[in-house]
């Protein structure tokens, strides 16, 4: 007997995944609010995290700087202004690369593992282990992890800033003899109150995205290890992909308060 | 291959598991079709089947992790599948479930997996009480000396041993075993059997033993029930569903011996 779908299986497993990721977040939001708080799990999990993707990103944010410095040095010069330099790394930093490149390292490293980790669970009936013991898994798994990504990912971000900084600093330094006070002194110049919010407000948004896709993810995660693999990689391709929408979204918003 | 069921500690009058035409489908393929059964307090009814017979569906039925399509389920005089939140969890402690695959937490060690499920279910428990509750089930299972092991280190037997000590841990008063001796060598199913036994009398705990494994059901089984194409095709004694001539109790008997 063959099944029948009301518009096509693409579309209607479409549409049905729509319908669960929406039930999914409105769980989040349920259980997130509600005791108890396993506040030592969603520190446990802000460590975890943080740890995990630190490394990586000093590397990468300090790399950015130096680079984005170097390829931006040759167009100032044309026109004599290696003078901004500062102020337009920190502008380009801060408001949109630290946030970003903070978020793309840990939806490749943070929203793989936890969508690995779940996913394994899930598998291995650990998931229902928790359930049939009494133990809410979905508050115990999914909203530590997500407060805790929500939580760590703009303290990274803010890091990674910091980090891309000081890699610009460290190129300035070296070419133009630019003291320390006066690189920063330059950069912040140009930087608003608003720059700052809104890196931090989309590395929230960021955080919630890369927690919330990994969970979703692994929590649902079938058909045993093959299953856990797809998982992963599709937390990591999903999530990245909203960020980059969240990026644009974010930008014109931000773009719009700033001409009003 | 002896019995030692203990016959004397079941009350034939306190039914603690009560299924009445129970059906399950998953699409298009029944899976339970008119399942009925009774468990009486301190009896070990063992589930026979082929595998895909819905075995394991009907005790994940039974902890509500799975919802029935029609029939009655009482557990504990309780309607599983009406229970919801709060009432479900107190239901859940009272039940303890052993995973075929065991299921133990991967990332905490064994301690851990023994403490979380009494940490998280009974928060005003002291630390020398939870160290009383731990060392007391590692006891029970004969694996005091792997308390500070992870699971990953520990044998296929050990972690059955394990899995179920996780469940004891919170004294349940019905204890549902999915395939316990599956995968492991015949000396380690007789700990794992005599384990269960151990269980029954220690505990006087009911409870469901899902295997295919004749070893095991006439072990630990104060009654066997055989399920077959959805339904239980017979309940009794172990001699007595294998003395019925129907063919594919027969047939199910004989395989198994040739295995």
């Amino acid at each position: 007997m063959t099944k029948k779908f009301f518009i096509s299986k693409k579309l209607d497993d479409y549409f049905i995944g729509i319908y669960n990721a929406y039930k999914f977040i409105g769980s989040f939001f349920k259980e997130a609010f509600k005791a108890p708080f396993h506040f030592k799990e969603i520190i446990n999990q802000c460590y975890e995290i943080g740890l995990k993707a630190l490394p990586l990103i000093t590397l990468t944010g300090f790399v950015t700087g130096i680079v984005f410095t170097k390829q931006s040095r040759p167009s100032l010069e044309t026109f004599g202004a290696t003078s901004w330099l500062p102020s337009l790394i920190s502008i380009a930093i801060l408001r949109a690369l630290a946030s970003l490149v903070t978020a793309l390292i840990c939806a490749g490293k943070v929203g793989s593992s936890i969508g690995a980790e779940l996913g394994s669970m899930r598998v291995t009936e650990q998931i229902d282990a928790m359930e049939v013991s009494a133990i809410n898994p979905f508050k115990y798994l999914v909203t530590t992890r997500v407060i805790a990504t929500t939580i760590t990912v703009p303290i990274l971000a803010l890091y990674c800033g910091f980090v891309a900084l000081m890699g610009s600093f460290v190129n300035i330094n070296a070419h133009e003899s630019t003291s320390f006070f006066s690189f920063f002194e330059h950069g912040f110049e140009t930087i608003t109150f608003l720059d700052i919010f809104t890196s931090v407000v989309k590395s929230i948004f960021f955080g919630f995205t890369i927690g919330m896709v990994g969970c979703y993810k692994g929590y649902n995660a079938s058909s045993g290890t093959v299953g856990v693999g797809r998982a992963s990689n599709q937390a990591v391709v999903l999530s990245m992909f909203l960020v980059f929408i969240e990026e644009v979204v974010i930008v014109q918003v931000s773009n719009w308060i700033r001409l009003y | 291959m002896q019995s030692d069921n203990h016959n004397d500690i079941i009350d034939k009058g306190n039914s603690v598991i009560s299924i009445r035409g129970l059906y399950k489908s998953f699409g298009t393929l029944g899976v339970l079709k008119g399942v009925d059964l009774d468990v009486y307090k301190g009896e070990n009814v063992v589930v026979l089947g082929r595998s895909g017979t819905g075995k394991s569906v009907l005790i994940k039925i039974l902890v509500g992790l799975l919802k029935p399509d029609s029939g009655r389920v009482e557990v504990l005089g309780k309607e599983v599948d009406k229970l919801q939140g709060k009432e479900l969890d107190a239901l859940r402690i009272k039940i303890g479930f052993s995973f075929q695959n065991s299921a133990l937490y991967d990332s905490m060690n064994v301690r851990q997996n023994l403490e979380f499920p009494l940490k998280q279910n009974f928060k005003s428990l002291t630390k020398k009480e939870i160290d009383m509750a731990v060392e007391e089930v590692l006891e029970a299972v004969g694996l005091k000396d792997k308390v500070n092991q992870l699971p990953s280190d520990l044998s296929g037997g050990q972690k059955k041993r394990i899995g179920i000590a996780r469940t004891l841990i919170l004294k349940p008063e019905i204890m549902l075993y999915d395939e316990p001796t599956s995968g492991l060598d015949p000396i380690t199913s007789i700990e794992i059997n005599d384990l269960i036994n151990d269980v029954q009398r220690r505990y006087h705990s009911s409870s469901i033993i899902i295997t295919h494994d004749l070893t095991c059901a006439k072990v630990t089984g104060n009654r066997v029930a055989m399920l077959l194409d959805g339904k239980f095709l017979k309940v009794g004694s172990f001699d007595e569903v294998f003395a019925d001539k129907e063919e594919r109790i027969q047939s199910f008997f004989n395989y198994n011996f040739i295995q």
